[in-house]
């Protein structure tokens, strides 16, 4: 085991951790602002990655796919609202978890009607195809772009969080519900533009990730519980601790992957090392969460008490 | 519980209706039509109608049902195609796990189970039955002939890597049967799992000359996505279920060069295969899979051996489906005294023809190949 | 009509019904309908453990197919022991359902000791997420430990028995899962109706209160937590006989979400909100599946009607919404 291969599974850890927070924060932002548990925010991200695909086998263009698939998971999302999530506000987090885990059926029924059962085919961009030399290992121009992606959404949220007049609306939507409808803020449509934008969030972790992975129904219930891990962790409502929730998750999964079956190995025999190290790497982050739960009732980063 | 009430009496109603004309063979199927396994199971069962549309027949009650690939669903499928469609013969089943729940418990009710996809290697050896037969492969098959043609091209120095799950254990063992090089590096990963990054960075630092993989489904497409855009080079064999046509559209280029094991191939050159893919095409406007291939060969068997016996003997049809009188797109078909088949398995390479992904014949891992579980068998 | 006795001429209706379309199907020699009414029963039984935690305690696990897998796996286990004639942990297997319960339900109790001490610490969303977490762990163990069949499961190659029955036949299997529901459905009355029901309920609409009464609201709520994680596991080791099978899928994350649908279909807090509950999700199961491949599409649809426009389940919606809890 070198040094260059721990740097690579760390690089890798940390791509793994950005686009787990490009998930997250939509979910975050979304109970935030609105108290809202949202199971259906991976079919978000299904739909992303599935209009993404279909846009760019016609069109033969990647990035009008990625737009097309953050605006339809946006379009969805502000369509769900509407619809079902806003009669939810008001009621207890077991009516939210029943009435969007029944979403979750009617969403992946719905596009596999629509696509049909056969994953879809989408490719990573001509340009950021390949691998690019950084000192000592080679990795994949797109797995580099995809951190660059999640860092600059990251930049983007804070800015819009901290210097624009939605932004403020939203943090003061966090700690004051009534107060901020007494002003004269809509707060109807306040809620339907913040849950678009963690649609469209979920759409662009979809569509991007769509091209290095399969694109088929169910692609967002494995990811979802991810992110639900990663919120957690990190306290629900907070963008910080989504961050540092899903660095944390996508680490820790990474090297668990690669290191355990080697730290078995050097007391078991090389197959009963693989499984068992296997086996332990699996339920790690899970064992992780409980872990901080015990600690941290509410979290790393609690949001507003 | 009103609506329970009028759907037991429906539910009657339908069993009465069934057993209207004696003659008719009444077959159910139970596969997997919703969530991410559903491409597999649409493949065997419009393979399978195809069979029954291209005979005209008229003999075959077909009740289709999906399990959403969930194990306790299909054993109560199974239960209710038994009490109370009375089903004569099930199939369909794609998944080992699922087999493992249902086909136990089917066979020992004299109820005809034809496998079309799954062979868990528990039913070929100790569990093995006289009411069972498979009429795809043994589990470890494929992956016994990806060992095989991985000597023959030379490679010494495979890592090898599968899911962490009985099936892919069979994989890894299968391979290892046959593979007479050195192993750089043996790894199992999730099931269900997307993202393989931390795995084909090991995989580089191994110093392999060669993969051998064994991940059906997404897991394959997400693999194949990655390992492209990896920088990685290395020549990959594999088992046909990885490169298997329901996925090769969504993997795209990045298969392409891959060999892989199989018994059956679009272009294998046979009348029955060329009639089958080109009606299949026609009826679905899509170039039939390994799976599709399955089901067809399953309603053709089911149909020879309706053409000698009736079904309601179960001794005289047993017999009749042991003598495999039908044309199999695979070429020649014998069973094993466990019955599942001795077939060839061949060597497929992934390759673009007229712009479309599919696989072509390119060599042969095995001339005549029966699973080793057997001999485990008591028939 | 008064709603209180709508209810429970409602529940009376239920309990009757359960008991005379299986024995109807049983003279009418259609045995598929047995296994169904058995399924219903077994996915009740499951319901009104939940229902102890969810309907009485307030406390939303979603990871209760954890306790439903262990009961599951311990049937499995003991019976392929017994089958193969080996020991486990120095103990012969056994196919007799008495002590399979027993230990089922030690089991499950333990384990929802362990979780429930843990995940009590906590509220909320959070309480809802570490009890999954908790049932995850659970889930990738049984998927990547290959003693057991791992992913593909452990047969139950002959249904473990039970004295003086045949439980082979789906009619006395019917009356083993049935009497067991009743007295499940029974405890869970006792319960509601005891001062430790009371406590319960109470110290869920206002936990300081019941601090000041001198009760520790985390004591009653473990306490209540455990029970309910036994019965469900009872539940587990009868479903893994009736399916004759038991795998991962038990235990996953989605089987949660189910037992949770059955409790609201219902009503929750119901005492017969799972009966009914567990025959909508059967009957939903049989006649779309039939229908349709696209049943699910169908089942979401129903049962975001009933999150969104009858909050008191089925039950509440017939009976009216009074009493609640």
């Amino acid at each position: 085991m070198t040094l260059a291969l721990m740097l690579e599974q760390l690089l890798n850890g940390v791509q793994f951790g950005l686009m787990l927070f490009l998930m997250s924060a939509g979910l975050t932002l979304v109970f935030g602002v609105m108290g809202l548990i949202n199971l259906a925010h991976g079919s978000l991200y299904m739909i992303g990655a599935f209009l993404c695909a279909a846009v760019a086998a016609a069109t033969g263009n990647f990035w009008l796919g990625l737009i097309a698939g953050i605006a339809a998971a946006a379009a969805a999302g502000a369509l769900i609202e509407i619809v079902v999530i806003r009669r939810l506000y008001a009621r207890d987090h077991l009516d939210q978890v029943l009435a969007t885990f029944a979403l979750i059926l009617i969403l992946s029924e719905g596009v596999r009607m629509i696509f049909g059962p056969f994953p879809l085919y989408l490719n990573v961009p001509d340009v950021l195809r390949g691998t690019v030399r950084l000192g000592v290992v080679d990795y994949s121009l797109y797995r580099l772009a995809l951190i660059g992606f999640g860092l600059a959404v990251a930049l983007g949220l804070w800015a819009l969080i901290t210097k624009t007049r939605l932004g403020i609306r939203i943090r003061a939507g966090e700690s004051d519900r009534e107060m901020i409808a007494a002003l004269g803020v809509n707060i109807r449509a306040l809620y339907t533009i913040v849950f678009a934008l963690g649609a469209a969030l979920a759409g662009l972790a979809g569509a991007l990730v769509g091209a290095i992975q399969s694109v088929q129904v169910g692609m967002g219930e494995p990811v979802l519980i991810l992110a639900f891990v990663v919120i957690v962790i990190g306290g629900i409502g907070s963008i910080k601790g989504a961050m540092v929730g899903a660095l944390l998750v996508g680490v820790i999964d990474t090297m668990g992957r690669f290191l355990l079956p080697r730290v078995f190995a050097t007391f078991l025999d090389a197959s009963q090392a693989m499984g068992v190290g296997a086996a332990l790497a699996s339920m790690l982050i899970y064992l992780l969460m409980a872990l901080v739960l015990i600690f941290r009732p509410k979290g790393l980063f609690p949001a507003h008490g | 519980m009103n609506g329970f009430k009028t759907a037991a009496l429906a539910a009657l109603a339908a069993g009465t209706f069934t057993m209207a004309k004696a003659d008719q063979i009444s077959v159910g199927m139970i596969t997997t039509l919703s969530g991410g396994g559903a491409g597999l199971g649409v493949d065997v069962r419009d393979g399978f109608q195809l069979a029954l549309d291209m005979a005209e027949a008229d003999n075959i009650r077909l009740v289709v049902e999906d399990d959403a690939q969930r194990p306790e669903l299909a054993v109560q499928i199974a239960e209710r195609m038994i009490q109370s469609e009375r089903v004569d013969i099930l199939t369909g089943i794609i998944w080992s796990n699922l087999a493992m729940a249902v086909v136990p418990s089917a066979v020992a009710q004299d109820i005809l189970y034809l496998s079309p996809n799954a062979g868990p290697s528990a039913l070929a050896g100790a569990n093995c039955h006289p009411n069972y037969f498979n009429v795809a492969w043994q589990n470890d098959m494929l992956h016994e002939g990806a060992g095989a043609y991985a000597n023959e091209l030379g490679y010494e120095n495979a890592f090898i890597m599968a899911p962490n799950y009985p099936a892919g254990t069979d994989a890894l063992n299968g391979f290892k049967r046959y593979f007479e090089g050195e192993l750089a590096g043996e790894l199992f990963t999730q099931v269900g799992q997307t993202d393989y990054a931390a795995e084909i960075a090991q995989i580089r630092a191994s110093g392999a000359d060669s993969i051998f993989i064994f991940l059906p489904g997404g897991m394959g497409i997400s693999f194949m996505r990655q390992y492209e855009q990896s920088g990685l080079d290395l020549p990959i064999v594999s088992a046909a279920f990885t490169f298997s046509q329901d996925i090769l559209p969504a993997v795209g280029s990045a298969a392409l060069g891959v060999f892989n094991a199989s018994q059956w191939s679009p272009d294998l050159d046979n009348d029955a295969n060329a009639a089958f893919v080109s009606a299949f095409r026609e009826a679905y406007g899509r170039i039939p899979s390994l799976y599709a291939s399955q089901g067809f060969d399953t309603a053709n068997l089911i149909l020879s051996a309706a053409a000698k016996a009736d079904v309601s003997d179960r001794d005289a049809f047993r017999a009749a489906l042991r003598e495999a009188d039908f044309a199999s797109v695979r070429g020649d078909f014998a069973w094993a005294a466990n019955q599942h088949p001795i077939q060839k398995v061949y060597i497929r390479e992934v390759v673009e023809v007229d712009g479309e992904i599919t696989n072509r014949i390119v060599g042969v891992a095995f001339e005549e190949h029966r699973d080793v579980h057997g001999e485990n068998c008591p028939m | 009509m008064d709603s209180t006795l709508k209810e429970w001429l409602l529940n009376a209706v239920m309990v009757v019904a359960l008991l005379l379309v299986p024995l109807w199907a049983w003279l009418a020699n259609e045995p598929f309908i047995i296994t169904l009414a058995t399924r219903i029963a077994i996915l009740a039984l499951a319901g009104v453990g939940l229902n102890i935690a969810l309907g009485l305690g307030g406390m939303v696990s979603f990871g209760h197919a954890l306790y439903l897998g262990i009961g599951g796996y311990v049937a499995g286990i003991a019976a392929h022991h017994a089958f193969h004639g080996t020991t486990v942990l120095g103990l012969p297997g056994t196919n007799q359902m008495l002590p399979i319960w027993a230990i089922a339900m030690i089991l499950s109790g333990a384990i929802a000791g362990v979780v429930g001490a843990l995940s009590l610490r906590t509220s909320g969303i959070f309480f809802i997420m570490i009890t999954l977490a908790f049932a995850q762990m659970g889930f990738f163990f049984a998927l990547s430990w290959p003693a057991y069949g791992g992913e593909d499961g452990l047969p139950i190659f002959v249904r473990n028995q039970f004295p003086g029955l045949n439980t082979l036949r789906p009619w006395e299997f019917f009356l083993i899962s049935y009497g067991v529901l009743l007295v499940a459905l029974g405890l869970f009355a006792l319960l509601r109706a005891a001062r430790f029901g009371a406590a319960l309920m109470a110290i869920r609409q206002n936990p300081d209160r019941v601090a000041a009464l001198g009760i520790t609201p985390f004591g009653v709520k473990l306490v209540a937590f455990v029970l309910s994680g036994m019965i469900t596991g009872l539940a587990g080791a009868l479903m893994a006989d009736l399916t004759r099978f038991v795998s991962p899928a038990m235990m996953a994350w989605t089987m949660s979400g189910e037992l949770i649908v059955i409790i609201i279909l219902g009503g929750v807090g119901r005492l017969f909100g799972p009966v009914a509950g567990a025959a909508i999700l059967v009957g939903f199961e049989v006649f779309f599946g039939g229908l349709t491949e696209h049943w699910k599409l169908w089942l979401g649809l129903v049962l975001l009607g009933v999150v969104l426009f009858a909050r008191g389940g089925i039950i509440g919606l017939i009976a009216g919404r009074a009493h609640h809890g």
